[in-house]
């Protein structure tokens, strides 16, 4: 069988790949995409874990991740939008400052 | 899983999915005939019927000419994307095939018990349920990366009403979900045997059948965006959506494909949750009926869709978006709880 | 089953890197489906089947179709020239990815490396009450975790009025738009379509 620290390993490496693209990417919205990837790899470990203590609590608990990063996902797109609208720019380095 | 995955099981799972895969190859060429003549005959015409002894061989030339016609990219295209759609429209289409329950537990005479379906996920509704998601973007992609107007308007909107009628659908079928206390498809289909077809969804727990059935029915025509919900991809509308510059090369034909195994997918649906499936008089004691029920119901379902496609005007797009958005949804919520009530307290 | 889970973690991995490579952000987008995608079948290869398909609809199948339809919507090209004050982040990135990467390894090396004896995935006197089905996770979900379930959806339906009023256009500025984000995508591609005929 897969040892626990194969998944973990994937999970950690999905995770760093995730926090990288938060900091080189340019684009608000790919930003936003390198942020699902990271609660994606959180849900890998939550999974693994969960298979290999013999508890659904970890299922679950992805259940309820996928939940809570489709309302994050609505919302921030909003968000998005309206940032979009004042300013007219998705790049994150010209929109660094409160004043438009 | 079985107890063992041995040589067996995996020649036996292989043989399988070659014939599904070959039955869902042969769903087009078949269907595409049928419904060339059956629309000719419904407008008082012949329809093709030169190419081979009553036209039979028609899909097969069409089929020839897609394979031979020269693959133009459009200068504005996003070549790479352009490229893409057709596969994602394909890929997710046919990986459904491989949950269709086509009969049950029979006996070959060489191979010996074999079960007439390649497997039995325990949440196979919600894979189809998964794959149907997915092919929401074939349509995005194509009509952005078409680089023309007419393929934008149509792709946004073939898939904003895909996305649309795709919850109506999910939760039309909660009510059989609810009937079955299941999700995998077998043992719907095992959970309304008997009783000379008095056990089918479609009628059990009056009216919430009924009304699963028709929502289910009507969404799942939008879905495969068929008459009369095919405002994105009429040809008075919008020259032909998402699909207008993929001109007839192969690239057509995988998206032609993939909708009329769409069109297959949600017939089979129709008949596994709401018709029996495989259930009719006789299969308990001839299992080898099971099949031979199982696709005259879905054929019943297939021509239904050309029936509509021949009688009905079509829908225009907002007041599509307003029947699934104000009607259909608030209703289907309605019926998983009048299901939930009669299951709890009156069954 | 190792191959597939090299198979699956490899594809994930490429992906992944897919998404924070590319300029253009739709082909993020579909690195980002490629990447759901994997993860979905590695929750197979863990017999999670419900939690895979549940990945598939939500993330890949709605999630990821509204970050496409809001590029669309705002007609992000890829990115031409980048600010050039952040020059210096690009030669950054790869040594402290590594080192990061360094650092969750050690973290992770300790769990233990013989994992204690896999509980069985199929009990023999409930064959359908196993770890990862629909019938445990129902189970569990509304006799011990009830609470938070009604707590995600008390989220999502502030999520749902967040959205509509953050998305809804100033009168001032032109017609009110409908709140469906589709139509607004509709709405928008219309007039990107009549501004480009002009």
């Amino acid at each position: 069988m897969i040892p626990l620290s194969w998944y973990l390993a994937l999970s950690a490496v999905l995770f760093t790949i995730g926090v990288v693209g938060v900091i080189i990417q340019r684009n608000v919205i790919a930003q936003f995409m390198c942020i699902e990837l990271m609660l994606n790899a959180v849900n890998l470990t939550f999974v693994a874990f969960s298979r290999y203590l013999g508890n659904t609590t970890g299922q679950l608990f992805v259940f309820i991740v996928l939940a809570v990063a489709a309302a994050e996902a609505a919302v921030g797109l909003a968000i998005i939008i309206c940032l979009f609208r004042n300013r007219e720019t998705l790049n994150v380095d010209e929109a660094d400052l409160l004043k438009l | 899983m079985p107890s063992e995955i041995d040589l067996r099981f995996i020649l036996e799972t292989l043989a399988k999915i070659v014939v599904v895969f070959v039955i869902g190859l042969l769903s087009p060429v078949s269907m595409n005939y049928v419904e060339r003549r059956t629309l000719a005959f419904i407008q008082n015409r012949l329809g093709p019927n030169r190419v081979g002894p009553f036209g039979l061989f028609q899909s097969i030339a069409d089929g020839i000419k897609f394979a031979f016609k020269e693959d133009i990219i459009p200068l504005s295209a996003n070549k790479w994307l352009y490229t893409l759609a057709p596969v994602l429209a394909v890929i997710p289409a046919f990986m459904v095939t491989i949950v269709y329950p086509i009969g049950p537990e029979v006996n070959l005479p060489f191979v010996g018990p074999t079960k007439l379906y390649v497997t039995n996920f325990n949440v196979g509704l919600l894979y189809v349920l998964a794959m149907t998601s997915l092919g929401v973007y074939s349509m995005i992609l194509a009509g952005w990366a078409s680089g023309s107007k007419y393929s934008l308007l149509g792709g946004l909107r073939s898939s904003a009403q895909m996305i649309s009628y795709e919850l109506s659908l999910s939760l039309s079928v909660i009510a059989v979900v609810l009937m079955a206390g299941s999700l995998d498809l077998t043992q719907i289909t095992e959970g309304q045997a008997g009783w000379f077809g008095l056990q089918w969804n479609v009628i059990k727990w009056f009216p919430a059948g009924v009304i699963a059935f028709f929502i289910y029915l009507i969404s799942a025509i939008a879905e495969t965006n068929r008459v009369p919900f095919d405002l994105p991809e009429a040809e008075t509308e919008l020259v032909a959506g998402f699909h207008t510059e993929y001109s007839s090369s192969l690239k057509f034909a995988m998206f032609f494909m993939a909708e009329y195994v769409n069109m297959l997918t949600v017939s089979v649906l129709a008949t596994v949750l709401f018709l029996g499936g495989w259930n009719g008089p006789g299969v308990a004691a001839f299992p080898l009926l099971g099949p031979v029920y199982f696709f005259l119901k879905v054929f019943f379902f297939m021509f239904l869709y050309i029936w509509l496609r021949g009688t009905l005007p079509r829908f225009r797009y907002d007041q599509l978006m307003n029947f699934g958005w104000k009607f259909l949804l608030p209703l289907a919520l309605l019926n998983i709880v009048i299901a939930a009530v009669i299951g709890v307290f009156i069954v | 089953m190792q191959i597939l889970f090299l198979l699956f973690a490899a594809l994930a991995v490429v992906a992944a890197f897919n998404v924070i490579l590319q300029r253009n952000p739709l082909y993020s987008a579909i690195g980002l489906i490629g990447t759901l995608i994997s993860v979905a079948a590695l929750f197979l290869t863990l017999a999670a089947p419900f939690i895979a398909a549940v990945q598939i609809i939500v993330y890949a199948g709605a999630i990821v179709v509204l970050f496409v339809f809001v590029i669309m919507l705002l007609n992000v090209r890829a990115e031409e020239s980048r600010a050039d004050e952040q020059k210096y982040l690009r030669w950054l990135a790869a040594p402290l990815f590594l080192a990061l990467l360094a650092e969750v390894f050690l973290a992770v090396r300790y769990v233990g490396d013989a994992p204690p004896p896999l509980p069985a995935v199929r009990a023999a006197d409930a064959p359908r009450q196993w770890l990862g089905s629909v019938e445990t996770i129902g189970t569990d979900m509304f006799t011990t975790y009830v609470l938070p379930f009604e707590a995600v959806s008390v989220l999502i339906l502030m999520a749902i009025i967040g959205a509509m009023l953050l998305a809804k256009r100033d009168p001032q500025f032109g017609r009110r738009r409908a709140p469906a984000e589709p139509a607004a995508a509709a709405g928008r591609a219309e007039e990107v379509g009549a501004g480009a005929r002009r």
